[in-house]
């Protein structure tokens, strides 16, 4: 309470962030668990309790104060973020195994927290999806499995899984145009699909975005990263649709299918692995939207994301130093 | 030359002076072989025959070799006797031979091998350069081994995969329940990395409890010289 100047800002701690962008997340997450059953609540309890027990466990290892670094609830957005790009249906020992390589591989035997060169979640998506191919492909569809059925999955031994799962809609869209020669057209015609995307996802998609921009209104991201990642997207998907209609969907059908909201608001915008100034952010994330398209429609992983992200990350170093604003009053190096 | 020289050269060729943990040599081997255990073992043993060897053989003619030529002589050397070993493999252990592939007539070109012969069996008597080349690849082959082990254990569920190219009708050993899905990336690329990090990770850790432990017990003069 200050009623003369000067009227200072309290400083934002890191808590606070991570606590706003927890609470970004949860229109997303809400209509997740609507639209898909509750096995994505499942997998971010499991995520959740097995960050913080690693975080825990290698602070003690450390030989580090525990407390502060539980409370600043890094580790659960790292889970969150884990718990929301891995299949609801994945067995509990895949969530817990990548926690356990996210925390402990890419987070701490780098520094801990503001030293770590990648994201560490999406170094955990990267490691799962090389090794466990099959695994982290099998999405549930909308509706399609009741919560006993998740929790079976989750915790069950035996798995015949092809009978029940479906591809993800962009595996469904490429393995379609490449297989059948089918139109874009016909194929989004097709049960797995909805208005403009895929059935369930796009209402998903959308709630992150909500939750993106209440993180913008509050000033924790700033603009450049989502309007650059998501720009770049809608780019080229216009301009590859336009070109070839039949081969490619359209900016509205990339923007909303995958992990491109989330991507764009909560992974690609993290404050320590991503780019920090201004110019920085914009060719970062334009970079990570190219890569993620090539993946898409060029590779063979369900969505190009996660690896655009670890790409981006290796070159931040470089970008940071060569996007230096000038300081204030002094001219620009020619 | 006492015993306590060479057994000096061991423990330094086997742990103190270990060429992946502690040279960071021949990695590219290291990290390429190491998927299993008995393709590890053996292009390890491989590898300390050959620096064995050569490292004698110079040793000997280190006074004959003209110091301005002395690599290009030290290569003839390695490649005449990787070249006996590269046919040997091909004889007698064939499917082996198929799975190591390149690998064995890369040994030439190991900067390992060369490193030792430059910079030990140029300058030091035949028996210790044999001692020193025999022990360096000793280090090699427990690193290899454990590499290995570990990746296909974690990888696959079992080790001794292959182990039939070696002993016919042999069956790998299974150590992990046979429902375990096998962790891939431990046998890809990544894993090598991520696992020989972490030994050389371990090493350290080892050394520098074994550091602390010997402060505080100054009494002990073994322990006292090792630090």
């Amino acid at each position: 309470m200050s009623l003369n100047s000067p009227y200072l800002r309290k400083p934002t701690s890191v808590s606070r962030v991570m606590a706003e962008v927890l609470l970004a997340m949860a229109p997303g997450i809400a209509v997740y668990a609507w639209f898909f059953g509750a096995g994505i609540l499942v997998q971010l309890a499991l995520a959740t309790a097995a960050a913080l027990a690693f975080e825990a466990a290698f602070l003690h290892m450390r030989g580090r104060p525990i407390k502060p670094a539980l409370a600043d609830l890094s580790a659960v957005v790292t889970a969150w973020l884990i718990a929301l790009s891995f299949p609801s249906i994945g067995p509990w020992w895949l969530i817990v195994v990548a926690t356990g390589f996210a925390i402990i591989v890419a987070k701490h035997l780098y520094g801990g927290l503001g030293q770590n060169p990648f994201n560490p979640a999406m170094v955990a998506y990267a490691v799962m999806i090389v090794a466990f191919p099959a695994l982290m492909s099998q999405w549930p569809g909308a509706g399609q499995l009741d919560a006993s059925a998740q929790l079976e999955l989750i915790f069950g031994g035996a798995r015949d899984i092809d009978a029940i799962t479906a591809a993800t809609p962009l595996d469904a869209l490429r393995t379609g145009l490449r297989a059948e020669g089918a139109g874009v057209a016909s194929l989004l015609d097709g049960a797995a699909f909805g208005h403009i995307a895929a059935r369930g996802w796009e209402w998903v998609t959308a709630a992150f975005l909500l939750g993106g921009v209440y993180l913008l209104a509050r000033r924790i991201i700033t603009w450049h990263i989502p309007v650059a990642f998501l720009g770049t997207l809608a780019l080229l998907a216009t301009l590859a649709s336009l070109l070839a209609p039949q081969a490619y969907p359209g900016a509205l059908f990339s923007l909303f299918s995958g992990a491109a909201m989330l991507g764009a608001f909560f992974i690609l915008t993290d404050p320590v692995s991503g780019a920090t100034t201004p110019r920085g952010k914009l060719i970062y994330a334009a970079g990570a939207a190219l890569i993620t398209w090539i993946i898409r429609h060029f590779g063979a992983f369900p969505d190009g994301v996660a690896f655009a992200t670890l790409l981006m990350n290796l070159c931040v170093p470089l970008i940071d130093m060569k996007t230096q604003p000038a300081v204030f009053g002094h001219k620009k190096k020619g | 030359m006492d015993l306590q020289h060479l057994r000096e050269i061991a423990r330094a060729g086997i742990w103190k002076n270990n060429t992946g943990l502690v040279q960071l040599l021949g990695l590219c081997p290291i990290l390429a072989v190491s998927t299993n255990l008995i393709n590890g073992v053996s292009l390890g043993i491989a590898t300390a025959v050959v620096m064995a060897i050569s490292g004698g053989v110079v040793a000997a003619l280190r006074n004959l070799i003209p110091y301005e030529i002395r690599i290009p002589v030290f290569i003839l050397i390695i490649a005449s006797l990787v070249t006996v070993l590269d046919l040997a493999f091909n004889a007698y252990l064939h499917s082996l031979y198929l799975v190591l592939g390149i690998f064995v007539p890369l040994i030439v070109t190991n900067c390992i091998v060369l490193a030792r012969v430059e910079a030990f069996a140029a300058k030091n008597g035949a028996l210790s350069s044999a001692v020193d080349g025999f022990a360096m690849g000793a280090g090699l082959v427990w690193l290899l081994a454990l590499l290995g082990g570990a990746r296909e254990l974690i990888g696959t569920g079992h080790i001794l995969n292959g182990i039939d190219m070696i002993i016919p009708g042999a069956e790998p050993l299974r150590i992990l329940p046979a429902d375990y899905p096998g962790f891939l990336v431990a046998i890809l690329p990544p894993g090598a990395f991520i696992a020989l990090a972490l030994l050389i990770a371990g090493k350290s850790w080892l050394d520098a409890r074994a550091a602390r432990k010997a402060a505080q017990s100054p009494k002990d003069p073994a322990a006292l010289a090792s630090t």
